[in-house]
């Protein structure tokens, strides 16, 4: 592995940078999956930026290492990193959601560069990843699969079947990663559908399973390194989050799943990640424009 | 008899022809392989057959996955389980990014053995043409069969191919093409366009030939590319005979004769008359009493055109 060491630092201020950008995304558009994206800053971070083999100049590289957000309504987190990665420009994040923007509402991947599969319909994901995974096991290649579920997602069926098959297919070229905010649309998912015991679950799956608080970058790092030691079967990252992570009024909120931002709060929040004054002031003109 | 060939047969022989030629063609099995005829394939190239087990929704994304990277996967079950439980499957995996997946239904409309109403799929072909960049095509004959099979195989995009299980006689003629979006005219006439596809086009051309009896002239099109459909063939047919009835081993609502309806009612409106499962579901049987319980024999079929012709 060619990985460059890592300041701790460098990604701490890329993830509250991902998180500014959400805020501004979703505030210009007013609509956006902002609790689900702010919850996997940390976890996007680390995979862009020590994790995966890409290549911004060339996203179809062919020994790329592949990343799915099956929970592709986490949309414009996944939009910013991509940006911050430089797939695509900075200058387009606030036209997502427009009609003939290539940032729609769940990732496109026909529109989006270093989007690989197009998802949205919680569940699929999962099994796409599988398939990318065999492949690359049919055509000897070296490259790894990186999926990223929501919990509320794990109740669809589809999950269990992909994660059957995983490891049936000893797919240790696989890695998923489950967003383990505790809510879901609408509501906890203890009270929804309780998933518990997840952990278990998947072991009896016969997956190796890492527990971690996922907005560790220390725990993070030492999931996914621990993860490519593991030979024969596919892992599983359990990532304990917080729903609405760095702008205290939306964390562990249901309300904050799918919303619209009003300027107040927009301005708060842009101001709890720091963001600089004259930038605070553009978002809201913007926001304004409308 | 002994020429019939089942078109199930033709799909399972044709896949470890072109599989021999093109390593990228993978086969899924959703646990049906004896049945849809896979299991040749699975014998001639075991690494490259993808057992999933019962479960067609994660075989869909499999085929996805495996598409990105340049393979040609053909995920196959009965027509019932690849249309109605995959269909977002299909929707949103496949044919919303245009991927290049190919999904086999085997036992299709009532003919399934004796399976029942629930293997039956009466749909498919109304959920298949819904769906945004799917192409749809249900092959007549073994012939026709190995033609779309290498057509599909050539072709970028998601494919529905809906192949029959029991024999049938040869209906193409053995240099046949086929084009995608072209209809074949199997018999001229000009007093009425009988269109059909798939096992019914043999009832459809024996009653173009009991009508004739009653001197009813009745031009017979074999419509196996279902989406997109061949419009100028049912405008011609429309403008040239006047009257259309079209037969078709599926619900009556969404599928072939919809689809012919669609174009005629839009560019050449002439009378139509649908024959095929009334918005019913079907039952356990041999296709034979299949087709006197539901009214597809030759002789119902001819009877429906003469009323309609009315002579």
């Amino acid at each position: 592995m060619n990985k460059k060491p890592v300041e701790r630092k460098k990604l701490e201020e890329i993830a509250n940078r991902l998180r500014i950008k959400v805020v501004k995304m979703i505030g210009k558009s007013g609509f956006g999956h902002a609790g689900g994206s702010m919850s996997i800053a940390e976890i996007l971070t680390t995979l862009y930026f020590y994790e995966l083999q890409v290549d911004p100049e060339n996203p179809a590289w062919e020994e790329r290492d592949r990343f799915i957000l099956s929970k592709g309504h986490a949309a414009p987190i996944f939009y910013a990193v991509l940006s911050e990665k430089g797939f695509i420009p900075e200058d387009i994040l606030l036209t997502i959601h427009h009609p003939d923007s290539p940032l729609q509402c769940h990732p496109d991947m026909r529109l989006c560069p270093g989007v690989e599969a197009s998802t949205g319909a919680l569940g699929q994901g999962l099994s796409i990843a599988v398939g990318m995974a065999l492949g690359a096991k049919l055509k000897g290649k070296s490259f790894r699969v990186y999926a990223l579920l929501g919990d509320g997602e794990a109740q669809e069926g589809q999950v269990w079947e992909a994660a059957m098959s995983a490891s049936k297919f000893k797919l240790d070229n696989l890695l998923a990663i489950i967003d383990y905010n505790k809510l879901e649309l609408s509501g906890k998912i203890n009270e929804v559908m309780p998933l518990e015991p997840l952990y278990d679950k998947w072991v009896s799956f016969g997956w190796h399973v890492i527990e971690i608080n996922g907005h560790s970058f220390t725990q993070i790092i030492n999931a996914l390194d621990e993860a490519k030691k593991i030979k024969g079967k596919p892992t599983l990252i359990i990532a304990h989050t917080v729903k609405g992570q760095g702008v205290s009024f939306m964390e562990d909120k249901v309300e904050w799943h799918a919303v619209s931002m009003s300027v107040d709060q927009v301005k708060e929040a842009l101001k709890e990640l720091g963001c600089p004054q004259e930038e605070i002031e553009l978002t809201l003109s913007q926001m304004k424009e409308e | 008899m002994s020429d019939r060939i089942a078109p199930r047969e033709a799909f399972g022989k044709t896949l470890v022809r072109l599989g021999e030629e093109n390593p990228n063609i993978v086969v899924l099995d959703a646990d049906l392989a004896p049945s849809t005829k896979t299991s040749y394939f699975r014998e001639s190239f075991p690494q490259r057959f993808i057992p999933v087990g019962i479960a067609e929704q994660n075989m869909i994304g499999i085929a996805a996955g495996l598409s990105t990277l340049g393979f040609i996967p053909f995920a196959t079950t009965f027509a019932c389980f690849a249309s109605r439980r995959v269909c977002d499957q299909v929707t949103v995996s496949c044919a919303y990014p245009r991927l290049n997946v190919k999904i086999v239904g085997g036992y299709v409309g009532l003919f399934v053995g004796k399976n029942g109403a629930t293997h039956q799929a009466l749909e498919d072909i109304a959920i298949m043409r819904s769906i945004a960049n799917m192409v749809v095509i249900e092959p007549v004959d073994a012939t026709e069969t190995e033609r779309v099979i290498e057509f599909a195989c050539n072709y970028d995009g998601p494919v529905y191919l809906r192949i029959g299980r029991d024999p049938m006689p040869q209906i193409v003629p053995q240099d046949y093409k086929f084009q995608l979006g072209r209809a074949l005219v199997l018999r001229e006439g000009k007093d009425v366009t009988l269109i059909s596809s798939g096992a019914m086009v043999e009832d459809t051309l024996k009653a173009a030939s009991l009508v004739e009896k009653e001197g009813i002239d009745a031009r017979v099109i074999n419509m196996s590319c279902i989406k997109p459909v061949d419009e100028e063939i049912i405008v011609k047919a429309a403008e040239e005979t006047g009257r259309i009835v079209t037969v078709e081993n599926h619900n009556i609502i969404g599928g072939l004769g919809s689809a012919v309806c669609e174009v005629v009612a839009e560019r050449y409106p002439v009378r139509i008359k649908r024959i095929g499962i009334r918005d019913v579901f079907g039952k356990s049987g041999t296709n034979e009493e299949m087709k006197a319980k539901f009214k597809l024999r030759a002789e119902d079929i001819a009877k429906e055109v003469i009323n309609f012709v009315g002579r």
